[in-house]
């Protein structure tokens, strides 16, 4: 176990800098790094030259990354466009977006795989085929689209719920939005629980067990279950990147101040330092999550855990 | 008698039509007695062995007649709970490929303690101990160190030894091995199966032994049933069958074990495939492959004649075969 | 190691490689007693493909989604045919007002003609998602396969460079990449999609070219002194062509409903370009006084993106007779 997570340790360093380095470069190379900083005017030729010696953007890039790197490293992420520093805007964005993309993953997994066991016990039954259906349609509405529904429905016309969360982003009004967050990867939970379960169910130890004379509730449960979780956690883990998508994109639409609108606003205002900032620990987090399934994956799976 | 199958019918419903697996099984096991029952895959005795447990598929399965007589109550008719008691506690199954058998995520010791905490209401930590004792008990080397191993880390054997030692935790009284040596190499076989035979001897157990290899029959089994296209063929003692066969699906099965004493001579082999389940044919349903079919083959489906004291064949010709030697 | 990544866990148990084909095949036999056993496995390759489309005319799924679908590609090149307005025609006098003869779907926020834009509208999602889905199909499995034949530095350096682009969450990316982009066509969408979607069919084909490589027979070849040209043509890529073409159809799908995202993040396509995504972004601050401009779109949206879908789980019912 120990050696496996070194192994796994050791080979995210070099995403992690792969990533990130994919990401500056786009940014500094495709981008215009000064643009956003005299206002919405052009900056005039002096002042633009002054500001890319200020920003050591005349240096070559890779010594840009490597310094860019480096402040990283002793948590200075730069300035954002309005004299705030990032890791500050960072202080009250990323809770607020931890929080939702958690109420999603907690949507995902309660029901995802509540529904995914359901009919997946219960395969070709009418529950079955109505649950199959529902997640089809789910599937194929993009989440914008599934949160201004909600919106309108809930928030304009039945009033139901605030159509806008306020600035503090209590967990109560995080619900709606995160459940659309959650949306489109819950329909995957459980088409992929269910034909994992299905697939399972079907399994030589689910019968041995069945013939040890187990509770049909204890085979389902020990037995089956924690089989048919290993592909689902796995998926749950690579999912979280497109949960942090659905995240910006819900953040706009309910007008929730995290992650996503701050993103939003550095892209806006052509802030790099923000962009860049954001993005590296958002991979961050995206990796550590990825970390954390792993080691989930081979608590989960001993065959994984002694390969 | 310990079990008693009755004019056991299973049939399958699928989407290509129903499928008729067992069509009117009648056997018996007493208390330390073994019975051999083989065949081909197909045949229907995994089926039957399953119907006995208690865990075949339902639906696609279905029982529309018979009796499974356990200790003289019929299982059939039992309720669900009572009868799951008996699984595990009363009856127990050995499963032929015991890596995919065993559950992959869950440490032998768990998986063995598993029947003590269920069915005994033991704690786990006695359970655990218990596991032990049993895998010293099929000979499972450095036991106390293993017990907190997954199966994917036992030999081929060793794991076979597992499913033994599970079947046996609650000391049942009837033990249903399907195929229990087929996935292993030769030379663990023989262990293996002499292991089984001596606990159920210690233990004075009922053992329905499904193969397809004569070979393990003829050491092991007290008497031996035929299965062909969902029927019992020919019942009889073990030995009398090896001395002359009343069936010529039997017959043609013991020509085709290659033997020491015929080397360089062809091997004969039956002809033709085993019925499609869906379409059995009219009369005899060994009529398409049988060298010795008449017409009253194709039309009517033969009885089950008393050729012997205990012996009986689902042959129009019995006398013939047992003659034409 | 890349061989146990979790990716391939899915799949297994999503897509079914070939693998999982001869597994289901075997223990099939004890469950179903009968059936015609002892024949088939010979002619295999072939009859997968046969069962397949046989079993697709079959399948009401498919026949509706690859109607919706032809309708809708038809529409993308001729949007004439049902729509007589300009998309760019509008009048800000009638801004927002709703259904009447001749405009069923009503005016959006500038005034134009909704019916007219969300016709048009099909021709950029559908370009978007055939060609993402072809360059991420082209270059995904190619690479993923000469990954997968030749292993060793190959299948290192490519493992490696999927993590990397895996590390990128797409929105995110997105944002990032697009954001500095000003064209108001589709390439961008396209090349950026391209760019970090490739990653996801390679890790499949190299899956199961490795699977296919192992295969007894693909090993007898190799034996018999097949060159390697040779063995990749005619052993292996029958075997690998099958999950790729499965994920690929779910994938476009989900390839028209990102450039919708995109769009509507502001960083997609770019008006003029016309997208259902954009007119959902403008919709949406109208949404109190005239939510039809939002619900048509939207809507359309909706069924060309389920069409895809279903498509695509249709084909994989079919390819992976396991599931039957």
């Amino acid at each position: 176990m120990g050696r496996y997570v070194i192994r796994r340790l050791l080979q995210m360093i070099p995403v992690f800098f792969g990533t990130t380095l994919l990401i500056f470069l786009m940014v500094n190379v495709m981008g215009d790094p000064i643009a956003g900083l005299c206002g919405d005017r052009q900056c005039d030729p002096a002042t633009a030259a002054q500001l890319r010696t200020e920003f050591g953007l005349d240096k070559p890039v890779w010594q840009q990354y490597l310094t860019y790197m480096g402040n990283v490293f002793t948590g200075d992420f730069g300035t954002a466009f309005n004299g705030q520093e990032v890791t500050e805007l960072m202080g009250t964005a990323f809770p607020i977006t931890i929080r939702l993309t958690l109420v999603a993953i907690v949507f995902e997994i309660v029901i995802g795989i509540s529904l995914g066991v359901v009919t997946g016990l219960r395969r070709g039954r009418p529950v079955d085929t109505a649950v199959l259906i529902l997640t089809l349609i789910v599937i194929s509405i993009p989440t914008f689209v599934t949160g201004l529904l909600l919106q309108l429905l809930l928030g304009v016309e039945w009033g139901v719920i605030k159509p806008s969360v306020s600035p503090e982003a209590p967990l109560n009004e995080l619900l709606i939005p995160g459940l659309v967050v959650a949306s489109v990867s819950l329909a995957y939970v459980t088409r992929l629980t269910r034909t994992s379960i299905a697939e399972n169910s079907r399994a030589d130890y689910v019968r041995t067990a069945t013939a040890k004379g187990l509770p049909r509730r204890r085979v389902v449960i020990r037995h089956l279950l924690r089989n048919s979780l290993i592909p689902v956690v796995t998926f749950i883990g690579t999912d979280v990147g497109a949960l942090m998508g659905g995240a910006i994109v819900t953040e706009r639409i309910f007008n929730i101040h995290g992650v996503g609108y701050q993103l939003y606003q550095g892209i806006l205002r052509q802030n790099s330092q923000t962009v860049v900032g954001f993005v590296t620990v958002l991979v961050l987090v995206f990796l550590a999550a990825n970390l954390i399934v792993d080691l989930l994956y081979a608590v989960l799976d001993p065959r994984i855990r002694y390969a | 008698m310990l079990l008693e199958v009755r004019d056991l019918h299973v049939e399958f419903h699928t989407r290509d039509g129903v499928v008729q697996a067992v069509n009117g099984v009648n056997y018996s096991v007493a208390e330390g007695e073994t019975l051999a029952v083989l065949g081909e895959s197909g045949s229907g005795k995994s089926v039957t062995a399953q119907a006995v447990m208690g865990i075949l598929d339902m639906p696609p399965g279905k029982i529309p007649r018979g009796e499974i007589l356990f200790k003289d109550r019929d299982l059939l008719t039992m309720k669900k709970e009572e009868r799951r008691k008996i699984r595990g506690q009363e009856m127990a199954m050995i499963f032929q490929d015991a890596l995919s058998s065993l559950n992959p995520v869950l440490t032998v010791g768990e998986q063995l303690g598993e029947m003590y905490v269920v069915h005994r209401g033991m704690s786990r930590k006695d359970a655990k101990a218990r596991a032990v004792e049993l895998m010293d008990r099929v000979r499972i080397p450095a036991a106390k160190e293993r017990v907190g191993n997954y199966p994917h880390q036992f030999s081929g054997g060793m794991r076979q030894r597992i499913m033994i030692a599970m079947a046996l935790a609650l000391e049942p009284s009837l033990i249903i091995a399907d195929e229990p040596t087929t996935a292993l190499d030769v030379t663990v076989q023989a262990q293996v199966m002499d292991l089984l035979a001596e606990l159920q001897r210690e233990l004075n157990m009922g053992l329905i032994l499904i193969t397809h290899d004569l070979g393990v029959v003829a050491d092991v089994a007290d008497k031996i049933a035929v299965m062909y296209a969902g029927r019992i063929v020919e019942t009889s003692p073990v030995h009398d069958i090896y001395k002359a066969p009343a069936h010529p699906y039997t017959k043609g099965l013991l020509a085709s074990i290659p033997r020491l004493d015929q080397k360089g001579q062809e091997l004969y082999a039956i002809k033709g495939l085993p019925p499609n389940l869906l379409h059995i044919p009219p009369g005899c349903a060994f009529n398409p492959r049988c060298p010795m079919a008449q017409d009253v083959c194709r039309t009517d489906v033969p009885p089950l004649y008393d050729v012997a004291e205990h012996r009986q064949s689902a042959c129009h010709f019995w006398k013939e075969t047992l003659d034409a030697r | 190691m890349p061989e146990q990544t979790p990716d391939e866990a899915i799949s297994a148990a999503g897509a079914g490689g070939p693998t999982d084909l001869a597994l289901a095949e075997g223990d099939s036999l004890e469950k179903t007693p009968g059936g015609p056993e002892g024949t088939g496995p010979d002619t295999k390759p072939q009859s997968l493909w046969s069962d397949a489309w046989r079993d697709l005319r079959r399948n009401p799924v498919f026949i509706i989604s690859a109607l919706i679908i032809l309708f809708l590609v038809v529409i993308s090149i001729w949007p004439q045919l049902i729509a007589s307005g300009d998309p760019l025609d509008c009048d800000l006098g009638n801004a927002q007002q709703g259904s009447q003869p001749g405009h069923p779907f009503g005016y959006d926020g500038q005034g134009c003609d909704v019916y007219t834009r969300v016709v048009y509208g099909a021709r950029n999602s559908v370009t978007v998602g055939i060609c993402s889905t072809v360059g991420v199909a082209v270059i995904g499995s190619v690479l993923g396969a000469l990954a997968g034949f030749f292993g060793g530095w190959w299948d290192a350096i490519l493992s490696r460079l999927t993590d990397i682009f895996f590390g990128i969450p797409v929105v995110l990316g997105g944002l990032v990449f697009l954001s500095v982009v000003t064209s108001s066509t589709v390439w961008p969408v396209i090349g950026f999609i391209v760019l970090l979607g490739w990653p996801q069919i390679a890790r499949i084909a190299r899956g199961s070219v490795i699977t296919a490589k192992h295969n007894d027979y693909v090993q007898a070849a190799r034996a018999l002194g097949a060159s390697n040209g040779r063995m990749m043509l005619r052993h292996i890529a029958p075997n690998a062509v099958a999950p790729v073409i499965v994920v690929a159809t779910i994938a476009l799908g989900t390839y028209i409903s990102l450039e919708a995202t995109l769009s509507f993040l502001g960083v997609g396509l770019k008006p003029p370009a016309v997208s259902w995504g954009i007119d959902i972004s403008a919709a949406s601050q109208y949404i109190r006084n005239a939510p039809h401009m939002l619900l048509w779109p939207a809507g359309a949206l909706a069924v060309t993106v389920l069409a895809f879908i279903m498509l695509g789980d249709a084909v994989r019912d079919a390819l992976d007779p396991k599931l039957r």
